[in-house]
């Protein structure tokens, strides 16, 4: 068991997909609390989850460790957050992260606060995983919601982007006893989203050994002394191709992928801005009040007369998703637009 | 049945109340029942005079079904209660000093003084924090039954919840949950007419919120909850099929309470006759002249006297425990916290 960063090369390429599935499958064999629930998750002939993940399962961990629930969001929620205050781990399967409006009150008022209430007696050990992520879905399936569980004391708060980190986040995850909010990009499970990512390779190295990643910890995923650009999911990858494209220019960017949204590794970002001087940050969730006003916020307290320029930040237009390509490619934060705000933040 | 039937005497001469529930064994529900009617009580004065911080939601009226339920149940058992739950967490078994001590916010309140008056509870006794959001509990008990199914023990989970909880989506999802997946609980309804000053007959065509477990495919019942001895039997049946894999089951418990539906609530909405007659059923009242036709009246009044004792009891422990440290404010709202230097 090792914990930390991933070797550089590696023969074992896989999909996020495949490496969640393989990091549950892991943690149901470590643990017998731990159980799958959700809608469509095992129906026999059914979908394995809505995108596939759970291919598999059940003919290993059979229908009583992975539990097919009504369309009842509430109860899947409260189920779940139950029986972790029994002592149970259960990963509960929301199919979109649109559908946790269904049970902010569970989130927010009960598996937030239990621990809080009980004055620690109790904990709420649940993994609950949420697909994010536009692709032609329209308003109320495509969104990417992580800022408002960013304000939630007692909640943590997940954003993986690469199999790699996605595989040893969910284990940590599991063996975590705070609930923790796990979002996963949608056009990121498999090859699809490659174009939208600018290209780039959408699989990662996976160690055949066991590994975990912490909670809690950023990674920077490309070194540069320009200029620090923070970024998750689709908005990473399309960070990582404008710096390729920008180093032509003279441009050396460095890109962190924060990974845990709540709490937040401030320290890799502080340092890396005390080293660059500017700040961009993009991400799809919209602008106002996403989770890039509160790191813009904590960077201009703590590193102000580090900067150089004003922090510029990228996310989705304070719009509701449309569905027509042309429109929903306007929304969400481009490559060119990401381009743009780090080219502009290197003027100053 | 109606226990006034039941009085009766055992072979060994033993007086029976109902069957089951013998003298002594009454002598302690009315203990229990007294108990939390004498809190209420005194809980409600301190907090006019300043004494207690926050708010109050009294259950005077209501004490025969907290404890006939919990007196049904195993410590191991699980209750979950809400915005009134004084009389639940003292019937499942919260210390009665701890319960006080939370309500005066000290640092010895079971909960530490995080929790309140509306989130009273303890892990220790089968109790968690009292959810104080209308209907949320019917969710989270389903959890429970399913961990208790999981993990293969014979334990049953049992849901407090008002007649008002019953137009919540909550409702709704946690019954037909429980129902599809056989889960050991009973939903425990208290229909105390009103949802703070609103009839429920203003809000539910349905008058009776039992008949609604038709639509889940369960057992409904309506049960006397002014009566602790139909209402222990109603929850001991239930609680039973739920332990034997039966469940759930929707107990509909018709009750009132005598006070308003918090502390400055001056009943404005609801008639003095109607507030007379449902006091002539005053669940501690009748349990007491049952008990007097079988006890001495002395044994009556010495457990008043033990009652009114143990809170003074309660009342004092709680004035002389020490506040929680400011600080204590800032723990607990995570098992793992992220410290900085692991992340560097």
């Amino acid at each position: 068991m090792t914990v930390g960063a991933p070797p550089a090369t590696g023969e074992r390429r896989l999909t996020i997909a495949e490496a969640l599935r393989e990091a549950i499958a892991e943690e149901m064999r470590h643990d017998e609390k731990v159980f799958l629930i959700g809608e469509d998750v095992g129906v026999p002939g059914g979908f394995g989850g809505a995108f596939g993940v759970y291919l598999g399962l059940t003919e290993e961990f059979g229908h009583e460790r992975i539990i097919d629930t009504p369309i009842s969001e509430k109860a899947l929620a409260g189920a779940a957050i139950g029986a972790a205050l029994m002592g149970m781990r259960p990963i509960p399967d929301l199919q979109y992260a649109d559908f946790l409006f269904e049970c902010m009150d569970e989130l927010v008022n009960q598996a937030a606060k239990m621990r809080y209430m009980s004055n620690g007696k109790l904990s709420v050990p649940l993994v609950l995983r949420c697909p994010v992520g536009t692709a032609n879905r329209g308003a109320q399936h495509g969104q990417c919601p992580e800022s408002y569980f960013v304000h939630v004391p007692g909640l943590k708060v997940v954003c993986v982007s690469d199999a790699y980190h996605a595989k040893g986040l969910l284990k940590s995850a599991v063996r975590d006893n705070d609930p923790v909010l796990f979002f996963e990009h949608k056009l990121l499970y498999g090859s699809k989203g490659r174009e939208q990512a600018g290209g780039m390779d959408l699989t990662a190295h996976v160690p055949v050994e066991e590994y975990f990643f912490p909670i809690g910890k950023a990674v920077v995923k490309r070194e540069g002394t320009s200029v620090t650009v923070v970024a998750t999911h689709m908005s990473l990858y399309r960070s990582l191709a404008a710096a390729e494209e920008l180093a032509q220019d003279g441009i050396d960017c460095e890109v962190i992928d924060p990974l845990t949204l709540l709490p937040f590794d401030e320290e890799t970002i502080f340092a890396s801005v005390r080293k660059t001087g500017r700040l961009v940050i993009a991400h799809e969730d919209t602008l106002t009040g996403g989770w890039g006003a509160e790191l813009a916020a904590r960077v201009a307290e703590e590193c102000l007369f580090s900067l150089e320029a004003p922090i510029r930040r990228v996310a989705s237009h304070d719009v509701p998703l449309p569905v027509a390509p042309v429109m929903e490619q306007t929304v969400v934060p481009s490559m060119a637009r990401i381009k743009a705000a780090i080219q502009r933040c290197c003027e100053g | 049945m109606s226990p006034d039937t039941c009085v009766g005497s055992t072979e060994s001469g033993s007086p029976q109340l109902a069957p089951e529930v013998d003298a002594g064994h009454g002598l302690d529900l009315y203990r229990r029942m007294l108990t939390i009617r004498r809190f209420e009580e005194r809980v409600y004065l301190l907090y006019l005079e300043g004494e207690l911080p926050g708010t109050l939601h009294q259950s005077q009226g209501q004490e025969a079904v907290a404890v006939g339920v919990c007196d049904v149940l195993r410590r191991t058992d699980w209750i979950t209660s809400t915005h009134r739950p004084h009389g639940h967490a003292l019937a499942k078994g919260v210390d009665l000093r701890a319960a006080m001590a939370e309500l005066f916010g000290k640092a010895t309140g079971c909960c530490g003084g995080k929790g309140g008056s509306m989130h009273l509870g303890d892990p220790s006794v089968g109790m968690l924090p009292a959810i104080a959001i209308v209907g949320a509990g019917n969710t989270v008990v389903t959890g429970l039954g399913l961990a208790f199914n999981l993990m293969r023990t014979d334990q049953v989970a049992v849901c407090f919840f008002g007649e008002g909880a019953s137009n919540e989506g909550a409702f709704h999802e946690g019954l037909n949950f429980a129902a599809v997946q056989h889960l050991p609980i009973v939903f425990a309804c208290e229909n105390n007419l009103y949802g703070a000053s609103t009839p429920f007959h203003q809000v539910s065509l349905v008058p009776d919120v039992a008949t609604r477990a038709a639509a889940y495919g369960v057992r409904g019942e309506i049960v006397d909850g002014m009566d602790v001895l139909a209402a222990r039997e109603a929850a001991g049946r239930a609680v039973a099929e739920a332990r034997a894999g039966a469940g759930p089951i929707l107990l509909e418990f018709k009750t009132y309470r005598f006070a308003g539906h918090s502390r400055g609530d001056v009943r404005g909405y609801r008639s003095r006759e109607e507030e007379a007659e449902w006091k002539e059923r005053d669940p501690i009242l009748r349990l007491r002249e049952r008990l007097a036709a079988t006890l001495d009246e002395g044994v009556l009044d010495d457990t008043d006297a033990q009652v009114d004792a143990a809170l003074e009891d309660a009342i004092e422990f709680a004035r002389n425990s020490p506040l929680p440290r400011a600080e204590d404010a800032l723990t607990d709202a995570y098992a793992t916290v992220i410290s900085r230097e692991s992340t560097s």
